[in-house]
């Protein structure tokens, strides 16, 4: 029996949009110096699942978090890539999270990570072709009915790809936009890596990517490895400060977008709270700098 | 028109992930064509890195225990054998204690394995739903003729763990960073574990105490507990028990009859 107090009857609410905002992943580790520094500009992104607990100490942080700033909800495995249907048990977990917090922005993975029962942690690539198009495409729908918001799609970082691909990633996720009206959650870093490790300029990729479309953008630190041929392989690593190269990318999509809400992920190795909120303030002052008067028509649709 | 559904991608990329002895699958690719080789591989390592990685996390008086060395190579065979059927991290190595226990290389530590057990009900109690404790003052109101009959409802946070060996001083010691000294590790122990608030507690129970607190949580009545309790230890001491558990936090409220 559906009572009034069940998640599900629980009305979505979303914040009102954050503009050209920098904002940081909250850690639970920074939350005494985070208050102790009172309000902050700008806003805080969570990975959902480190919040479907029942309850407990990691609410009681998110709550102090969301009582004073905007919230990100990022969703990291929902395994909306995957050929298999979604688990709705998790979906119905992830729209009660959306009901509970009321986030300005909510954004999920182009990836998989469950295969059958089992679940891999990692955010796993798929082949681009009309049939993972189209299995993409359903479970963006059924996402979006459930939170009745637009999700934001993040683009992969990948280091091989698929022989059965028929089409590039970009044209992939053009479709996507067009099918199911999402939005787009542009990862800069994932560009820079994916392009390096797969041989392309990051400048052709986002000269093709549907930036009109861009809700948020994810900066992030990388690693470097080698591949058995001694190509550089750079690493999703979430670990260290934003790469040179990724800073001079945000600022060429900035000049050509004007401000998007801007997110420093920092997942590993973690540092104090001021050097995170360094980086933040980094992204701010690129932010601030553009003029929206300025911005090279790039608003047409994609 | 819709095209057929595409399952074998992943069917062919996951099973590789977990086994090493497999070859990556033939239909991803590195640069120009060739194998993907060590590019695959960067997947393999972050799936059993990152398992391995939530299961040290979960555990962590069990990895200073063995030492970083020995947990990662025990975690690693476990990940392989029982990886994850959820995305919550939080709820994954519900197994692991039971593993632990007949894991050869520990044979040595028959006290690890609820060392471990403590610690999944730590995590357990840690991510529980909220509730307010039962007040002491409820109890003291009722007559005494009527205490043998009174239900307890438990806390949604408390757990009990049982051993034959010291788990409890165990995993004291090794929850912390300070140097361990020297524990008798053949003292029966059992665990109290509750979270009346935001912090998890960890008790050490008395005799008769984890008989006593299960009949209790079980919704036996508070007479039916206590005689369990007897039967279980002639040490046991009612009173101190009730006032323990109640302190403790292990309850929310109380009833005649059935809790619900």
């Amino acid at each position: 029996m559906i009572t009034a107090t069940k998640p599900a009857t629980v009305p979505l609410r979303f914040s009102l949009p954050i503009g050209g905002a920098a904002g940081t992943s909250f850690k639970p580790e920074h939350l005494p110096a985070i208050l102790e520094a009172g309000p902050q500009a700008g806003f805080f992104e969570v990975h959902a699942e480190n919040y479907m607990g029942a309850g407990g100490a990691p609410h009681r942080a998110l709550e102090a978090i969301r009582r004073d700033h905007p919230l990100s909800l990022h969703g990291v495995c929902m395994s909306i890539g995957g050929p298999q249907p979604l688990d709705k048990t998790h979906l119905a977990r992830f729209r009660s999270l959306v009901a509970r917090y009321q986030p300005a922005l909510v954004s999920e993975h182009l990836a998989w990570s469950t295969h059958e029962t089992s679940f891999f942690n990692d955010l796993l690539p798929l082949p681009y072709t009309e049939a993972t198009l189209a299995c993409v495409c359903d479970h963006i729908d059924e996402v979006q009915e459930a939170i009745r918001h637009p999700l934001l799609l993040e683009n992969p970082s990948t280091y091989i790809t698929f022989r059965q691909s028929t089409m590039s990633e970009t044209d992939f996720i053009r479709a996507i936009v067009q099918r199911t009206g999402c939005g787009l959650l542009l990862d800069i870093n994932n560009v820079f890596v994916s392009a390096t490790n797969h041989g392309y300029a990051a400048l052709d990729y986002l000269a093709d990517f549907p930036l009109a479309h861009v809700g948020e953008i994810h900066l992030a630190g990388h690693a470097e490895q080698t591949d058995d041929d001694g190509n550089l392989l750079l690493i999703d690593s979430h670990d260290g400060p934003v790469a040179d190269a990724v800073w001079k990318l945000f600022e060429i999509i900035i000049a050509r977008r004007g401000p998007i809400p801007t997110l420093i992920e920092w997942d590993s190795k973690i540092p104090e709270w001021p050097v995170l909120r360094a980086e933040a303030t980094a992204a701010q002052a690129i932010l601030d700098r553009c003029n929206p008067a300025a911005v090279t028509e790039d608003r047409r649709a994609a | 028109m819709r095209p057929e559904a595409d399952p074998g991608f992943a069917a062919a990329f996951a099973p590789p992930l977990l086994d090493p002895a497999r070859d990556a699958p033939t239909a991803v690719i590195g640069r120009n064509g060739k194998p993907a080789g060590r590019r695959y591989d960067v997947y393999r390592n972050n799936v059993t890195v990152s398992l391995i990685d939530a299961l040290a996390a979960i555990y962590p008086a069990v990895e200073r225990i063995t030492g970083t060395d020995f947990f990662r190579a025990m975690a690693r065979f476990h990940i392989r054998n029982s990886p994850p059927t959820s995305p919550l991290l939080f709820d994954y190595g519900r197994d692991f204690p039971d593993f632990v226990a007949g894991y050869e290389h520990a044979q040595d530590m028959p006290w690890l394995a609820d060392v471990a057990r403590i610690e999944r009900a730590w995590l357990d109690a840690y991510h529980a739903a909220d509730a307010s404790p039962l007040s002491s003052a409820l109890l003291s109101a009722i007559a005494p003729e009527r205490l043998g009959d009174l239900v307890f409802a438990p806390h949604p946070a408390t757990r009990i763990v049982r051993s034959q060996y010291a788990a409890v001083t165990i995993f004291a010691a090794n929850r912390d960073s300070a140097p361990v000294a020297r524990i008798d590790a053949s003292t029966p122990e059992d665990a109290l574990i509750t979270r009346p608030q935001f912090d998890v507690a960890v008790r050490h129970l008395p005799p008769g105490g984890a008989v006593f607190a299960a009949s209790l949580m079980s919704g036996e009545p508070l007479g039916a507990a206590a005689m369990a309790a007897f039967d279980a230890s002639a040490k046991f001491d009612i009173a101190a028990n009730i006032a323990g558990l109640i302190e403790a936090g292990a309850f929310t409220s109380i009833a005649f009859g059935d809790p619900a």
